[in-house]
């Protein structure tokens, strides 16, 4: 059995939060899939917050995750809003159809 | 208990009468003139309520909130320039279908966020400030929300600032774990270059930051956003959020990171340099006079960064002097765009400018100043801006940086006289309306005056910024 330490649940952070900052840059299909790897990171930011909070003894840590949880709701519900929007005038909202500006 | 409410006054003062003007906008009809009048008279009376405030140092709630004069400056310098820029374009928010009530509410909203921003001493204060203008920015971007463009610049906003918000945070949470301590000054004393976490860690939140002040390589939602936002939108973000922006920077390299100044002067220099470089080449091809200040206004964040890269004292002063009268310059240029209306329809393009000298020629000259000023020619103000920016960096006898500098200066120039060549020499194509916007004229006025009187006392904001880093 190994011991499960902190460096375990960093880099599972870690990973998680690659994930996400990767899902961003490869997807070329749909909106809808960067807001989820944006959920992804600010989660990878919450495992990474408790571990450390738990594994100093310090509190402020998981203080910190519950404030993150909340912003992340309002931050999904503003993007899905966006989108809504952006749907009703182009008729889409694959990734490859957002390009009216350039230059 | 009492006493430390009264230092957050103006913070508190402007979240109830948000939550008051909401509610009257809810339940009167047609009520954008009232919330309108209303906003300004809210960001006047909290403007009294920071003067009036002692601005020596205080800390309160467990160390996380500062109010100090460095905070109330940047306090009053948001709150004036978000006067004028949404009084000069309250014209153009009617006449382009915008007067919904929330508009000047999300405003004000996003004026809050910066507050704490800008006061802040604590990591959790930082960002959930931070998150309260992104969140309400966003929002702005895509306001004309039947408009193609405009809800294109939301999502392209939105996703970018959302992934900068991210790998912001996740320096935060590193910089927690390796610091045990979310609290500035704690961390400014655990933080040193042994600490290769808190190093890694402070890379992440650089990135974050430079995002929020759109400096280079960070820069790709500027133009975009700028083009697509209506322009009384586009106005706000050139001016306000760079403020904000630009004082955290310097509160970040000032307080927690003062530690490992070597480890972060390297990445600002790269990013202050690669800024002034694509703001100067980039925008002589543009041929939307948005997109064009946009990309100016990436060149200016290079100046204004190149004097935080200095790492002392005299440079943030420079930085601070820099923005503040980039704020001017920018207030002055985008009034003139609401200025520009052709039977009811504002044009954007460099070529409409053509040859108005001659039917408008106080508009001419007005931006003929606004744009010397840009560019840096002396006497007028924003030499003077570039000039404190330049002898701080000699100072520290950065050579490369400084010749850089002057070289991009000269670059920039070429595309503002572009400009003034199409307004002066080129044949005329355009006559525009009269102007009916009277808050515009006034808000160029000023500009224009502060700008050409600027040598008459250039210490003005010298002898400010000396007394904002006493504490």
């Amino acid at each position: 059995m190994i011991e499960i330490g902190l460096g375990h649940y960093l880099s599972l952070g870690a990973i998680i939060f690659f994930l996400g900052v990767i899902g961003i840059f490869l997807n070329r299909k749909n909106v809808i899939v960067i807001l989820m790897s944006i959920e992804l990171i600010l989660l990878a930011v919450n495992i990474n917050l408790i571990s450390f909070s738990i594994f100093s003894g310090d509190i402020v840590g998981q203080i910190f995750t519950m404030l993150i949880l909340t912003v992340a709701a309002a931050e999904a519900a503003i993007g899905l809003a966006i989108i809504v929007v952006y749907y009703r005038n182009r008729g889409s909202i694959r990734v490859e159809d957002i390009h009216g500006m350039k230059g | 208990m009492m006493n430390n409410l009264n230092i957050m006054l103006p913070e508190i003062f402007l979240s109830l009468s948000i939550f008051t003007i909401l509610m009257l906008g809810v339940f009167i009809k047609k009520s954008f003139n009232i919330i309108f009048n209303l906003t300004s008279l809210i960001i006047i009376t909290t403007i009294a309520i920071i003067i009036n405030n002692p601005d020596n140092e205080v800390k309160i709630f467990l160390e996380s909130f500062t109010r100090d004069a460095f905070s109330n400056y940047f306090k009053i310098l948001i709150l004036i320039s978000s006067l004028f820029v949404l009084n000069s374009s309250k014209n153009f928010i009617i006449e382009n279908k915008l007067d919904k009530f929330e508009y000047p509410i999300i405003i004000l909203l996003s004026i809050l966020g910066m507050f704490f921003m800008v006061s802040s001493n604590d990591l959790i204060l930082f960002y959930l400030g931070l998150e309260l203008q992104s969140l309400s920015l966003y929002i702005l971007a895509s306001i004309d929300r039947d408009n193609l463009r405009s809800t294109e610049s939301g999502i392209k906003y939105f996703v970018l600032s959302a992934l900068s918000s991210g790998l912001l945070l996740y320096g935060c949470s590193l910089l927690y774990g390796f610091t045990g301590s979310t609290n500035f000054d704690t961390i400014a004393e655990q933080l040193n270059t042994e600490n290769v976490g808190a190093v890694f860690a402070m890379v992440f939140i650089l990135v974050g930051l430079a995002f929020k002040v759109s400096a280079v390589p960070f820069h790709m939602w500027t133009p975009d956003v700028y083009e697509g936002a209506p322009t009384s939108i586009t106005s706000y973000f050139a001016v306000v959020p760079k403020v904000a922006g630009l004082a955290l920077l310097i509160k970040f390299m000032f307080i927690p990171f003062s530690n490992i100044l070597l480890e972060w002067q390297t990445i600002i220099i790269f990013i202050s340099i690669a800024s002034m470089i694509l703001g100067a080449v980039a925008a002589m091809v543009q041929k939307n006079l948005k997109r064009l200040l946009a990309y100016s206004s990436i060149g200016h964040i290079g100046y204004a960064l190149a004097g935080v890269a200095t790492g002392v004292i005299s440079g943030y002063q420079s930085a601070i002097i820099y923005i503040s009268i980039y704020v001017i310059m920018n207030i002055g240029a985008f009034s003139c765009l609401y200025l520009l209306k052709k039977d009811g329809q504002y044009k954007e393009n460099i070529s409409d400018l053509s040859g108005i000298s001659k039917k408008h020629p106080v508009l001419a000259i007005s931006l003929l100043i606004i744009l010397f000023s840009l560019a840096g020619v002396p006497p007028l103000g924003g030499f003077f801006a570039k000039f404190y920016v330049f002898v701080a960096v000699l100072e520290q006898q950065m050579y490369t940086l400084a010749i850089i500098g002057l070289v991009t200066t000269v670059m920039s120039a070429f595309y503002y006289l572009k400009i003034i060549k199409t307004i002066y020499f080129d044949d005329n194509v355009i006559t525009f309306d009269p102007a009916k916007n009277k808050f515009a004229q006034l808000s160029i006025i000023l500009s224009c005056g502060i700008l050409l009187t600027f040598f008459l006392y250039p210490s003005v904001f010298n002898n400010v910024a000396i007394t904002l880093f006493n504490s």
